[in-house]
């Protein structure tokens, strides 16, 4: 992996990224709970382990950039500048929801933030990024737009065709890959063929790794990514290695990993490393203040109520 | 336009008018660019409107209809050329889960101004890869809407429509229509999506259409005679949205009906129709209301199998003459 210079340039830089990267933890930490007392219905993906990802790429952007990500996107929602108690309020299903209720926690989107949606797809939301990256060129705005996906999605034509066309027209998109191993249940070495990056590379982009558990790397890298696509240099691929803690979804056992694998792999906690580098008065005033935000959102989200029933025909067409 | 436009000339004005009227109108699809497209259809678009509006795309139909999606969603109005309409089926996920569904999963917070352009049209050896008419699938899947004009009026009014419009609008064009002119049918007042026109009056018996049927079936009303035999044609002109008010008035006027379309006619767009006029209409009708689709296979190569599977004109005139006799 490559090396860079990562010392902060000031506390309070490293401590805003570490205050976005214990937000998510506390939200995901209680939607997690409330999934398995069955206030949050259907599927949901946390991405505990992941969030020095969508931390560290989210502060390399401008608010006007533009995001889609996954399954696994309440991090990358947060890091972007989504409300936690609308996030929160959609995954229990509440009129008070992003969405009004109509998209649960894999279509949690906020386009006031540059939010272009999760989506429960493998691989779609990359060329619906690349769209937008479209959108910005022709419209030379200056926006950027990053497409947030797991590797699993490299398997998919819409990686491929999306990247084709991303290089064929150079468009301002950088291409976030968080590896975390695994795709669904199937560890990531079971398909074979070359690293993400190499893949990428064959398609004649600038592809980099990068220690997804590093927020400092993270952002860094994605600055690095994020500047040439402004500048008109084409599309950018950043490989980010990092760990899903838990399994797939909520729920699942994982059987298929080994708990020696899961306690390698905490001791990456890209919280846990950051905290290292902070005072400690301020990493815990920063978890006290995230659980007591969380802990609101979960309260209001909760206080709501279901959306009307007439609603369910609403916004079916513009 | 000096002389009255035929079908394909409608679609291009319509597109030039469009992207005249608002720069964020741009197009995309493999070969519309310098090429002008498969049949011509964009013929100096990109002259007139360049490169960066006029955009030639890779053999890449998913990622450019998923592309689509996400510049409509990022303000852009685009016009994807789908090259032939049984193409849809590789790129379904920017169609059916992507467009289809954006705006009602996040609660209405984002428009998709785009349209899917593309062009079906059974009857000259194709083969089964390039014949089908899909619109019956496209129309069942709830945030598409579906435009089927049958002349070149209704071409260019549906067309700026469908730009025009906040949704994802699927436009499908009929090839074997792009050479066709019809000075008094372009003298039409404009047509908004949604409502059926009465091509042609009649007081014996309706036949409801959309698509290169419409001037199948009105050559086959021209060749019946005897009482009887005098049939009201109307072109539904759109399947999502629509309006059957003009429908139940012929069929409660005629008592009888039938449902003449190119799509195959079992699970086909007939069958929801004839359903819903028989829910509106039930004890009005004199007899079963009754539809003619393509058969149930793919559609042949051959031309005399091909002939046998797909409706034409002496087929729906046979119909409509069991109809009188009955």
């Amino acid at each position: 992996m490559a090396t860079r210079a990562r010392r902060p340039k000031t506390n309070a830089e490293l401590a805003g990224l570490y205050a976005v990267m214990t937000r998510i933890r506390a939200f995901e930490e209680r939607v997690a709970k409330h999934f398995r007392a069955g206030d949050i219905h259907g599927f949901v993906h946390v991405s505990i382990g992941q969030e020095a990802v969508a931390a560290g790429s989210c502060a390399a952007l401008d608010p006007a950039d533009l995001i889609t990500t996954t399954h696994r996107g309440h991090g990358h929602c947060i890091a972007k500048g989504a409300d936690p108690e609308g996030m929160m309020a959609e995954l229990f299903g509440r009129a008070t929801g992003l969405c009004g209720g109509k998209g649960g926690s894999m279509h949690l989107a906020d386009p006031r933030c540059g939010i272009l949606g999760a989506n429960g797809i493998v691989g779609a939301g990359i060329p619906i990024a690349a769209g937008a990256a479209l959108a910005a060129q022709i419209r030379e705005s200056g926006q950027v737009a990053v497409a947030f996906f797991g590797e699993g999605a490299l398997h998919t034509g819409a990686f491929h065709e999306a990247t084709s066309l991303a290089v064929a027209w150079r468009l301002p998109l950088v291409m976030l890959c968080e590896c975390n191993g695994y795709a669904e249940f199937t560890a990531t070495a079971a398909w074979g063929g070359p690293e993400p990056a190499a893949r990428a590379s064959s398609y004649g982009l600038s592809a980099d790794v990068v220690d997804g558990s590093d927020v400092l790397a993270v952002r860094d890298a994605v600055k690095v990514a994020v500047a040439a696509a402004r500048a008109g240099d084409g599309p950018r691929f950043v490989q980010a290695q990092t760990n899903r803690f838990g399994g797939h979804y909520e729920g699942d056992v994982q059987p298929y990993r080994s708990p020696e694998e899961l306690e390698a792999q905490r001791e990456q906690d890209p919280l846990a490393r950051l905290r290292l580098t902070l005072p400690a008065q301020a990493t815990e005033d920063a978890d006290a203040e995230a659980s007591a935000e969380m802990d609101k959102a979960v309260e209001l989200a909760l206080a709501a109520p279901y959306p009307e029933l007439d609603t369910a025909l609403e916004d079916i067409y513009g | 336009m000096a002389e009255t436009p035929n079908y394909m000339a409608a679609i291009n004005a319509a597109l030039t008018d469009a992207m005249e009227a608002d720069d964020r109108v741009v197009l995309l699809g493999i070969d519309v660019a310098a090429p002008g497209g498969v049949y011509g259809v964009t013929k100096g678009l990109y002259d007139r409107f360049g490169q960066s509006r006029v955009r030639d795309t890779p053999i890449a139909e998913a990622g450019v209809m998923g592309a689509a999606v996400g510049a409509a969603m990022a303000g852009l109005r685009p016009v994807v050329e789908v090259m032939y309409m049984d193409f849809i089926t590789v790129c379904l996920d920017p169609l059916v889960n992507q467009a289809a569904k954006l705006r009602y999963m996040t609660g209405g917070r984002v428009d998709i101004p785009v349209v899917f352009r593309m062009q079906t049209g059974g009857g000259r050896s194709a083969g089964a890869q390039h014949s089908q008419s899909l619109e019956g699938l496209l129309a069942h899947i709830p945030g598409l809407k579906v435009f089927c004009p049958s002349d070149a009026r209704d071409a260019y009014d549906l067309l700026r429509e469908a730009i025009d419009d906040d949704s994802p609008v699927c436009f499908v064009e009929n090839r074997r229509l792009y050479p066709r002119s019809d000075p008094e049918g372009w003298a039409r007042e404009p047509l908004s999506a949604g409502s059926p026109r009465v091509v042609r009056p009649g007081d014996d018996m309706t036949v409801v259409t959309w698509g290169r049927m419409v001037t199948e079936t009105l050559k086959a009303v021209d060749t019946l005679a005897g009482a009887g035999r005098d049939v009201e044609v109307i072109d539904l002109r759109t399947l999502v949205p629509l309006d059957l008010t003009v429908v139940l008035e012929s069929v409660r006027k005629t008592g009888r009906c039938l449902i003449v379309h190119e799509a195959v006619e079992r699970f086909g767009p007939g069958g929801e129709l004839a359903a819903r006029v028989v829910q509106e209409a039930l004890f009005e009708i004199d007899g079963p209301i009754e539809r003619f689709g393509a058969l149930a296979c793919p559609v042949p190569y051959s031309p005399n199998l091909e002939a046998e599977v797909l409706p034409g004109r002496e087929r729906i005139a046979q119909r409509l003459e069991s109809f009188a006799d009955a």
